[in-house]
């Protein structure tokens, strides 16, 4: 038996024990996802509130297709773009520059190539000024690439299940993450002084 | 796919290199396209820096920490679990 269907046996025979190892491993994490969609925190703290509802109301209906996580998640999405402030439609992708078309010469060569910076970040990492700067930014990013750099690359999910909760297809997640992540590596780039 | 408008080419630049990035990591190239990209790399000292500032900026961001969970909010939320399986 995996640790999930466990975890689902247990939850459905009412074990307390096991909904508090639901909850001390899922609720920060949640907090933290639902914080990048709503305008508050006290509006976050009701959105996960009410995933938690979902959850032990759904409990008897979820069928395992997913792994727990990915359901949890999923609820919560669900319930953080209904709550959210913004209008989330899927924006058309077009073809898109991730770096400064100034950086590269005609022939496509580097004209002002990335001047090195990895160490600094990594002997930076304990300062938790980065992190913190990575989050806001993280925030501040188009909804679609936010959804998908916070799934994939904070919370840790696989292609497939971001793709899943977020109702997008792979290749579009590709872009979506790609755009995301060259963001935040130009926020740290300037971040740290360099170009 | 993503690849098709390079592909005809016979040597990825640099401005279609940085561009790769993600699908590389995802593993999602083509073997061909892969080995075109990887023969790139081996070359271009600038792009293997930028794909190592892509690699350190995902690093950086899985760094995130979520805060810790309050005892109260435990046990509320477990408040919750007992009155709905009573």
């Amino acid at each position: 038996m995996s640790a999930d269907e466990d975890l689902l046996r247990r939850l459905r025979a009412g074990d307390e024990s096991a909904f508090a190892t639901l909850v001390e491993q899922y609720h920060a994490p949640m907090i933290r996802l639902a914080t990048a969609y709503v305008p508050s925190r006290a509006v976050a703290e009701e959105v996960v509130q009410e995933t938690w509802l979902g959850v032990v109301r759904g409990i008897d209906r979820f069928e395992g297709r997913s792994s727990l996580k990915t359901w949890l998640f999923r609820i919560l999405v669900n319930r953080a773009r209904t709550a959210g402030p913004r209008e989330r439609r899927h924006v058309p992708l077009g073809v898109g520059e991730t770096v400064d078309p100034d950086r590269f010469q005609a022939d496509g060569q580097w004209a002002v190539p990335p001047a090195p910076w990895t160490d600094d970040v990594d002997g930076r990492l304990d300062a938790a000024d980065v992190v913190g700067r990575v989050r806001e930014l993280i925030d501040a990013l188009p909804d679609g690439q936010r959804e998908v750099v916070l799934l994939r690359d904070v919370e840790g999910l696989s292609s497939a299940d971001a793709c899943s909760i977020l109702g997008v297809s792979e290749g579009n997640q590709r872009v979506l993450l790609h755009r995301g992540r060259a963001r935040v590596r130009r926020m740290l780039e300037l971040e740290l002084g360099k170009v | 796919m993503a690849m098709a408008w390079w592909t005809r080419r016979r040597a990825v630049v640099c401005r279609e290199a940085v561009e790769l990035v993600t699908d590389y990591l995802e593993d999602a190239l083509s073997r061909r396209d892969r080995q075109r990209l990887e023969a790139h790399l081996a070359d271009c000292p600038h792009c293997t820096e930028y794909f190592e500032q892509f690699r350190v900026t995902i690093r950086t961001i899985g760094r995130i920490e979520p805060e810790e969970l309050a005892p109260e909010v435990r046990d509320d939320l477990i408040d919750l679990y007992r009155r709905w399986s009573a």
